[in-house]
């Protein structure tokens, strides 16, 4: 009998914890097949961030690194520098990325290291329990924007890809979602790209991933799926950013 | 030991580091330790390393903590409050059991403070500095020689026990210039990567993980009782001490770092002048060398212990703990970046005896 599907080399059989419904895990699967489809298979190392994907070292079927909040580009420079024949990524909510670690994602992608990150776009601290994040749409409630996000008092999104593709360091910028199919196939090509892009030492790429938290956004999954269609591609238009 | 050359400690410090294996560096500038970095730009791609300037003390030790993952010897150098923003990633730098380099030329505070040498940050190298339950190996230089041959063997040191060692020194070692014994070039090519390094290879059950978080209680606790079982080995094997004229002395003075220099000399004029002074100079801070302090408060010649710092008392609270009330211990401190002289422990000294 012909095999017609299989999963990815690059995961683990432990049970993510996430929620039902929760894209970590769609978007886990898209770097594990895109790592297959580079045949990268024995010279990766992953950097798992603070957030929901704390865990992504039980996941992904690879040598990993838990950094600290925030801090995974630069502990994926250091592995890059040290390792430059490894496939190095970060994997990195919004939170991490967006906020705490804001200095070290913009000066990761000034000098052009040659590492991908992935980056979760959820809109809200998920692991927390559901506090605004840098990302939060305007209008957005959460647990400490109870009203809703208003400007006035808790400030604007940030728009990570097009503040980094004013940058000359970064070689790919491009934001993706995964709210259906076609979507979550663009997603995947663009993160394999990001991944090519690596091997060829091109430098820094980045995928911003609009994503769900059905738990924390107080939805249902399809409903969450259909928040990121309808309200975050409107704050977050998908597209490619940057490309050289 | 070869050449015999004059050079700044700062950049001996850095030249040593590089004889003993160091490849990898990350910092951020910040007076009096720059030219740690600066000659490492220059120095570390010479020999095939990699010198990164960070964006910030907090991505340097990051990047510290990624370098050594993957089984580089790895240095990073600052001065305070760029030492205080560090602690979260030396916390989980313990935390995953990673050795590292740290060097801390320490300078005065609090706050932004001032530019001068200072000890201030004795607390926070031995007791802790970042959150949780760890240790690091303190190391204590007072000369440039002594801080060069410390800066050497520390990646070896590290490695053993998978503890951070950090060098505690203060601007006067890192700015004086002297002449310096430099050991030879460690052939890095020997140097075995630990076995636990990450190299990218895992799959499956021989995956490598470089982690700090034990969500089960009962597995951190584990791991913190692993981890205070190495800090005992560490005490038993790595405390080091000077004792200086220590067996007839009737007043030990104790000081560390280039302190301790000071205090030497000061036991010496103490000595021509008829009082029989002593010194006990803790090489390691931690561990701390505890016994030369209950040893000496044993003695029936000791009538007391005076205390020297470049602060407002802090290693003073580890001096009584070893002395455990037997004599009496008293405090001169000098801070704001003042350095007191011979002559001025001379004088405290002196004008208690009356
Ligand atoms: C220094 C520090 N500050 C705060 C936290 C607490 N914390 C853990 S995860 C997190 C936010 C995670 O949100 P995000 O990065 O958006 O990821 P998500 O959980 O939504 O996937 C915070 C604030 C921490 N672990 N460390
Ligand atoms: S809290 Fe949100 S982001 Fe975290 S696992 Fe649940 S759904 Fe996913």
């Amino acid at each position: 009998m012909a095999k017609v599907f299989q999963k990815s080399s690059f995961l683990t059989d432990a049970v993510l914890h996430y929620c039902p419904g929760c894209g970590h895990g769609i978007v886990h699967r898209l770097v594990a097949e895109a790592l297959d489809d580079i045949k990268a298979q024995g010279h990766v190392i992953g950097i798992a961030p603070v957030g929901c994907a704390v865990f992504a070292y039980n996941y992904f079927n690879c040598d990993m690194i838990e950094a600290a909040h925030g801090r995974a580009p630069s502990v994926a420079t250091a592995v890059k520098r040290v390792n430059p024949d490894n496939i190095v990524f970060a994997y990195q909510g919004d939170g991490d990325l967006a906020s705490i670690g804001l200095c070290e994602t913009v000066h990761a992608a000034a000098r052009g290291e040659n590492v991908t990150i992935v980056f979760i776009n959820n809109a809200i601290y998920g692991m927390t329990g559901g506090q605004m994040a840098p990302t939060t749409l305007i209008g957005q409630k959460t647990t400490t924007s109870p009203l809703g996000r208003n400007p006035a008092v808790n400030g604007n999104p940030i728009r990570i890809c097009e503040l980094l593709s004013t940058l000359d360091g970064p070689s790919y910028i491009e934001r993706v979602a995964v709210y259906d199919t076609p979507h979550i196939l663009s997603a995947k090509k663009a993160i394999r790209k990001a991944f090519e892009n690596q091997v060829n030492k091109k430098g820094f790429s980045l995928i911003e991933v609009l994503c769900n938290c059905p738990t924390n956004w107080g939805m249902t999954p399809q409903q969450s799926m259909d928040y990121i269609k309808n309200d975050m591609t409107k704050i977050f238009p998908l597209g490619v950013f940057k490309e050289v | 030991m070869s050449e015999k050359v004059l050079m700044k400690g700062n950049e001996a410090i850095a030249e040593a580091a590089v004889r003993g294996g160091c490849r990898f560096f990350a910092g951020y500038p910040i007076t009096p330790q720059n030219e740690v970095p600066e000659y490492l730009s220059k120095r570390l791609p010479e020999v095939g390393g990699t010198f990164i300037q960070a964006e910030s003390e907090v991505s340097a030790i990051n990047m510290i903590y990624g370098a050594a993952s993957v089984g580089a010897r790895a240095l990073t150098s600052s001065s305070s409050p760029g030492i205080s923003l560090k602690q979260e990633g030396i916390s989980y730098i313990a935390g995953a059991e990673l050795p590292c380099v740290i060097i801390n030329m320490v300078r005065s505070g609090p706050g932004l403070g001032g530019i001068q040498p200072a000890q201030g940050d004795y607390f926070q190298a031995v007791k802790g500095g970042g959150h949780g339950d760890y240790k690091l190996i303190v190391l204590a230089p007072s000369t440039v020689q002594e801080a060069v041959d410390m800066v050497y063997g520390s990646f070896d040191l590290s490695e053993k026990y998978r503890v951070p060692v950090l060098i505690l020194g203060d601007g006067m070692i890192g700015q004086i210039m002297e002449a310096v014994s430099l050991p030879e070039m460690r052939d890095v090519s020997k140097i075995k990567k630990p076995d636990w390094a990450l190299d990218g290879k895992g799959s499956g059950s021989n995956r490598k993980i470089i982690n700090s978080l034990y969500i089960e209680p009962d597995v951190l606790e584990k791991m913190n009782i692993k981890l205070a079982g190495i800090y005992r080995q560490i005490e038993e094997n790595e405390v080091k001490v000077e004792e200086y004229l220590t067996d007839d002395a009737t007043v030990v003075i104790t000081a560390y770092g280039t302190v301790g220099r000071i205090a030497k000399s000061a036991v010496n004029i103490l000595r021509s002048k008829g009082i029989k002074a002593g010194l006990i100079r803790p090489v390691t801070l931690f561990p701390f060398p505890y016994f030369a302090y209950e040893k000496a408060a044993s003695s029936n010649n000791v009538k007391k212990f005076v205390t020297v710092e470049l602060s407002m008392g802090q290693m003073i609270e580890d001096v009584k703990l070893g002395v455990n009330g037997k004599k009496p211990v008293e405090f001169f401190g000098r801070s704001g970046g003042n350095v007191m002289s011979a002559e001025d422990i001379v004088d405290f000294i002196i004008s208690k005896e009356v």
